[in-house]
């Protein structure tokens, strides 16, 4: 078990919980976000995934729970903390009557940490990363939305930092902008810099994303790198037959339950069960007409899916 | 490139503080209309002829005919009741609020500025605007008053007569007693700006509190407690017009402002410092 100060890890909280009233908002959670890791926090809307942000910079207090980040005890040495990170949280807010260059001035007036004398040429670079050198005089009422999100993103970049924490940094981008933002998350993860992104989206973040955790309703239902949490223990079975009474009894003689629907036989069996070509031999022998067959791990997406729910209703 | 970017640029976070401040337009309208108060009083006085008897209307109106000086001392006391703490009210209550309400506070803190700085610097840039606002007030009535009547020795409240630069020194006391009546309302605007995310609310609470005390203090009743209201001053540099000047009312008014400051600065710092930011 990692102590709090564990230097492997970025950002690690210990059962930390947030609640509104008697209502937790994030209940009890145990993050671990590996240094170097490009790490993706999804969750639906509601799951907690910007409480846990808020939570995790001191914006908002802890209701119990321990939480480090780079090392340094939160809240009590947020201050520490703080200059190596650079955050966008629940999207970005600026000063509409100025311009883009002059509302990250501002931000970085507010840096007690920051050197005045490198001040202009770090906000001349840090828009000219996300692109935004052109528009840099336009005043931020004038942005569109999808301009707001690199500023917001330029703001997280005025410093050389080790630890990115970005909520849904891809919200209002087109997809040439999506995927200049994942471009650029994969070459600031190639400096060195931990990047904690988080997501509704699977398919956004799915590409770069080392790890990931899956919120839902307040807790982490799954979390681990990639390559785990991808290795499913569970085979989808899809068979394509005109008879599927026989084909379920076929089916039922190998010890497996399967459900139809018009001529589509479907079954979740475990990985190690029976080997396909087992259950075509059955299928075949009773005569079983086959016109379809696969055998098929689940995706990332249906087994996010399966973890947090499909319906259209917030969870709370 | 001036543009005001290098000064921001080369600042702390109160130079920056007050570029954004003095960068809206809402200031400016402010600035704008307290400086219309003298210029209306004086072309009223202009148009209506020097046939005022003494003791009518607000107190100086009848001298302003006669020389020039006295229309920022009457702009002034028609300014304190009302407009003056409206703007004051405006900008102190949207201190931490309006921040909030953007979502730039989140950002700010982040940045990472330490809370009770930032409490601090916002406090600082009321109270810069509260200057602001009482000296365009004053110049403005020394420039229009200028322009429309004679300039001469000024005549104080205790019949003693001043040069011109002496006047003048007396009208830059009066601008600074007003700043410093103001700051004890700025102290309450920032405390209640950090109850809410809402400016609008913040700012009108602030007005309505400048309002109640002035209310309170017309209340014979309520004699006793008069002494500690936040207006019960704000009347007071006539003491300023006499001769020898009289700076009694100006240290108690410093004094009284200065406990409304610890008392609600207290308030405000306490809450703001255990606040969860969920704006
Ligand atoms: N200020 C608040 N007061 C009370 N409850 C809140 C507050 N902010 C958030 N919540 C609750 O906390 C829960 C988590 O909200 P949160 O904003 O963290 O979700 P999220 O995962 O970021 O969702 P989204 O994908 O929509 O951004 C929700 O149930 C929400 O109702
Ligand atoms: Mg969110």
């Amino acid at each position: 078990m990692g102590s709090l100060v564990d230097p492997e890890y970025a950002i690690y909280t210990q059962g930390l919980t947030k609640s509104f009233g008697s209502h937790n908002a994030v209940d009890h959670i145990d993050l671990r976000v590996p240094k170097g890791s490009i790490f993706g926090f999804l969750g639906p809307n509601g799951s907690g995934k910007t409480t846990t942000i808020r939570a995790l910079l001191a914006l908002a207090n802890i209701s119990s729970g321990e939480v480090s980040l780079l090392g340094y005890k939160v809240p009590e040495e947020i201050g520490l903390a703080l200059p190596k990170v650079g955050a966008l949280v629940e999207g970005p807010a600026f000063y509409p009557y100025l311009s883009g260059r002059d509302n990250l001035i501002r931000f970085d007036c507010a840096d007690r940490y920051a050197d005045p004398s490198t001040r202009l040429e770090r906000v001349d670079q840090a828009l000219a990363r996300v692109g935004l050198s052109q528009a840099a005089s336009k005043k931020v009422h004038a942005y569109s939305l999808g301009m707001k999100q690199r500023l917001g993103i330029a703001n997280a970049l005025l410093q050389p930092r080790e630890l990115l924490i970005l909520d849904e940094p891809t919200n209002g981008l087109d997809p040439q902008g999506t995927r200049e933002v994942r471009n650029l998350i994969r070459s600031l993860a190639s400096e060195g810099i931990t990047i904690f992104i988080s997501s509704h989206l699977l398919v956004e973040i799915e590409q770069i994303c080392t790890h990931l955790a899956v919120m839902s309703m307040g807790k982490i239902v799954a979390q681990g790198s990639v390559e785990e949490l991808s290795t499913s223990e569970i085979r989808e079975l899809t068979i394509t037959t005109n008879d599927c009474e026989r084909g379920i009894q076929a089916l039922k003689s190998i010890g497996i339950t399967a459900t139809a629907t018009g001529d589509v036989l479907k079954a979740r069996i475990p990985h190690d069960q029976v080997a396909p070509e087992v259950i075509v031999r059955v299928l075949t022998e009773l005569n079983v007409g086959i016109k379809g067959f696969t055998l098929l791990a689940p995706t990332l997406e249906e087994r996010f899916v399966s973890l947090t729910g499909e319906g259209f209703d917030v969870a709370r | 490139m001036l543009r005001g970017r290098s000064f921001v640029g080369s600042g702390s976070l109160f130079i920056s503080e007050l570029s954004v401040l003095f960068r809206r337009r809402r200031t400016w309208a402010m600035l704008s209309t307290i400086s219309l108060i003298p210029i209306f009083l004086a072309i009223a006085v202009a148009l209506s002829g020097s046939a005022l008897p003494p003791g009518e209307g607000p107190p100086f109106l009848d001298r302003v005919s006669q020389n020039g000086l006295f229309v920022g001392f009457t702009a002034m006391i028609m300014a304190i009741p009302l407009f003056l703490p409206l703007t004051v009210g405006v900008v102190a209550g949207d201190t931490i609020a309006g921040e909030a309400s953007t979502g730039t506070l989140r950002y700010l803190l982040i940045a990472p500025v330490n809370r009770a700085k930032l409490l601090f610097v916002k406090f600082l840039g009321a109270a810069a605007f509260s200057i602001a606002a009482t000296f365009t007030l004053m110049i403005t009535g020394i420039i229009i008053g200028v322009i429309l009547f004679p300039v001469g020795p000024v005549t104080l409240l205790s019949g003693d007569v001043v040069s011109i630069p002496q006047a003048l020194l007396r009208i830059f006391l009066v601008a600074i007693y007003v700043t410093i009546s103001l700051l004890g309302l700025s102290a309450i605007g920032l405390f209640i700006s950090t109850l809410t995310v809402i400016p609008v609310g913040a700012m009108a609470a602030t007005v309505v509190v400048s309002t109640v005390s002035q209310i309170l203090g017309t209340l014979p009743q309520l004699e006793s407690i008069h002494p500690y209201l936040l207006s019960y001053y704000w009347l007071g540099f006539a003491d300023l017009l006499r001769n020898p000047m009289d700076l009694g009312s100006m240290a108690s008014n410093a004094l009284l402002q200065l406990s409304y400051i610890a008392i609600f600065g207290s308030l405000a710092y306490s809450r703001f410092t255990s606040k969860d930011i969920l704006s």
